[in-house]
């Protein structure tokens, strides 16, 4: 299980979960789930178009992430955010449409932008991969706590001077930078189930933003380091179990809360 | 103050005196929360200016502190009660939080002081509503403001209740000399607390205090028609005259209760 390829895998899936548990936690605080979807999927549009006009896909990528996450703010700003990440992304597909209706891409090379190819990581790829993971990790350290009181609390967060418009184009703009990293590597779909499954397991186990935060990353790296040991056995693809395992994870997480409850209930009477 | 191109409130004015407690009455829809929102900068005012401290332009870090009329808390949110009172004393900094002996007594002689430190370590979306309020006055006062300003801190709360945030936040007031600023469309649970009220009515307010303000004469100039100011059994009912323009009793008459003004 451990030739090049392999340890390929796990670097760079270990850098993706990381930091993806470490934004999947202001993701589901903020629910901006739905953001996380949209974003991801709309530059899926930004690599056809890379490919189109051959350059890198990283480039189309990124480009197509930061406008989607400029257009979601900047729409949001006036009307409700859910609709103008619905018209973002459905503008972004648009494109993308356009953009593979005059490749010619195969469908093997579209098919790895939607669900990943984990096993195909090339070591070229983990130096871009770790340096924009660096970065989204940063960029969080650094805004961590007003993130953190305009995400639970925005008008009084606000009112200390901390702009809610500001923190959700910061925040989206993180979005952007996370899709950048991982789309090459999990693909569109994956990188969204790893941003919200181990995230919302991990609120589960711990009330205490710090560790929700770290323990998040560390779900998310037990799911995919998991996935592509199974995978390897199986000859199953990782995509399958790194969704499966991340909606486990989720369950595992809501049944030890129930269970939790349920022992402090019969612990003490009630009150 | 204009607001979609309707006019909200005209020719408001008034001043608050450190370690003062002032009440901003009226009723639904009068412009209270607009006009705290134009204190904290919020909302910028058409004409007119507010000055904090002497310097005009007001808002910013500890000088003002905010609670919301609204509080929504999500119940699953890994956040406690304390951790949601730390970030009202470092929230608006960069960085991590830097756990310390120091800012924990802060935050344990905050929760003491609004008698929170019961539910200090629950899930603060978990908390009941008067609950929350209380977390969310410790976040606010945290970090020393000079002046408090609270949206209808009463709203969600029984008559017990309320007067014990009333009382509170009255100590409060005297004992760290901060000037509070709360809003509420009844009076009755205020009015021996408060030192000076400002009633808002039809865009205008008087403000003074309550023996001058809460007068037959005073509001039936404000209301631009006659309204009878009843005083019962240490409440006070704000009923429209006769010809009312079809508005009736302004205060709803709340059920008895043994609270004396
Ligand atoms: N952004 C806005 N644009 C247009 N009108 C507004 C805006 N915000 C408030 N208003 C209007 O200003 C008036 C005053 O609103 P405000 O929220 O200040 O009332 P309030 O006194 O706080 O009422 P309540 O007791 O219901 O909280 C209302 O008629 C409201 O519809
Ligand atoms: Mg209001």
């Amino acid at each position: 299980m451990f030739e090049t390829f392999m340890i390929n895998a796990f670097e760079t899936s270990a850098i993706v979960a990381i930091v993806s548990g470490v934004v999947g936690f202001f993701t589901v605080l903020r629910g901006a789930a739905f953001a996380a979807h949209a974003i991801p999927n709309g530059a899926f549009a930004g690599a056809a178009g890379a490919s189109l006009l051959g350059i890198s896909k990283l480039v189309g990528l990124g480009v197509f992430a930061l406008v989607g996450a400029v257009l979601i703010a900047a729409l949001g700003r006036r009307s409700r955010s859910d609709v103008a990440t619905a018209l973002t992304v459905a503008l972004l597909l648009g494109l993308g449409d356009l953009f593979l209706s005059r490749s010619e891409e195969y469908s093997a090379q579209v098919f790895a932008l939607l669900f990943g190819d984990i096993l195909g990581v090339a070591s070229y790829q983990i130096v871009p991969t770790a340096l924009l993971g660096l970065a989204c990790i940063l960029v969080i350290l650094m805004l961590y706590r007003p993130l953190l009181l305009s995400s639970v609390v925005p008008d009084v967060a606000e009112a200390r001077g901390i702009s809610p418009r500001w923190m959700d184009l910061a925040f989206l703009i993180i979005l952007a930078l996370v899709t950048t990293m991982a789309v090459p590597i999990v693909g569109a779909f994956l990188i969204f189930s790893l941003l919200i499954g181990p995230a919302a397991a991990a609120r589960a186990f711990t009330d205490r933003p710090l560790p929700a935060m770290v323990m998040s990353s560390c779900i998310a790296l037990v799911v995919v380091w998991a996935a592509i040991a199974v995978s390897y056995t199986t000859n199953l693809p990782v995509g399958f179990f790194v969704g499966s395992f991340s909606g486990l994870c989720y369950g595992l997480g809501r049944g030890w809360a129930i269970w939790g409850d349920r022992l402090r209930m019969s612990g003490r009477p009630a009150g | 103050m204009v607001l979609a191109g309707r006019t909200i409130l005209d020719r408001v004015s008034f001043t608050v005196a450190p370690g003062s407690f002032t009440g901003l009455i009226g009723s639904n829809g009068a412009g209270k929360t607009t006009l705290l929102k134009t204190i904290l900068g919020l909302v910028k005012p058409t004409s007119g200016t507010v000055s904090i401290g002497g310097a005009a332009g007001p808002r910013r870090d500890p000088i003002v502190g905010y609670v919301p009329q609204k509080i929504a808390l999500e119940p699953d949110a890994p956040l406690r009660a304390r951790d949601l009172i730390g970030l009202g004393l470092d929230g608006h900094r960069y960085g991590m939080t830097r756990p310390s002996a120091r800012r924990r007594n802060l935050i344990d002689e905050i929760l003491a002081a609004v008698n929170a430190t019961r539910f200090a370590d629950r899930r603060v979306g978990r908390l009941s509503g008067g609950e929350q309020q209380r977390v969310m006055i410790a976040h606010a006062l945290i970090s020393r403001p000079r002046l408090l300003l609270l949206d209808e801190p009463l709203a969600n709360l029984d008559i017990g209740s309320s007067h014990e945030v009333v009382e509170l936040l009255r100590r409060i007031a005297t004992d760290q000399g901060i000037a509070i600023v709360l809003t509420a469309h009844d009076m009755n649970p205020l009015l021996h607390a408060m030192d000076r009220i400002v009633y808002i009515a039809r865009g205008r307010a008087v403000s003074g205090t309550t023996a001058e303000v809460v007068r037959t004469e005073t509001l039936s100039e404000l209301y631009g028609y006659h309204v009878e100011v009843i005083h019962a059994a240490g409440r006070v009912l704000v009923a429209a005259g006769e010809a009312g323009e079809g508005k009736n009793a302004r205060t709803p008459p709340a059920p008895p209760d043994s609270q004396v003004g």
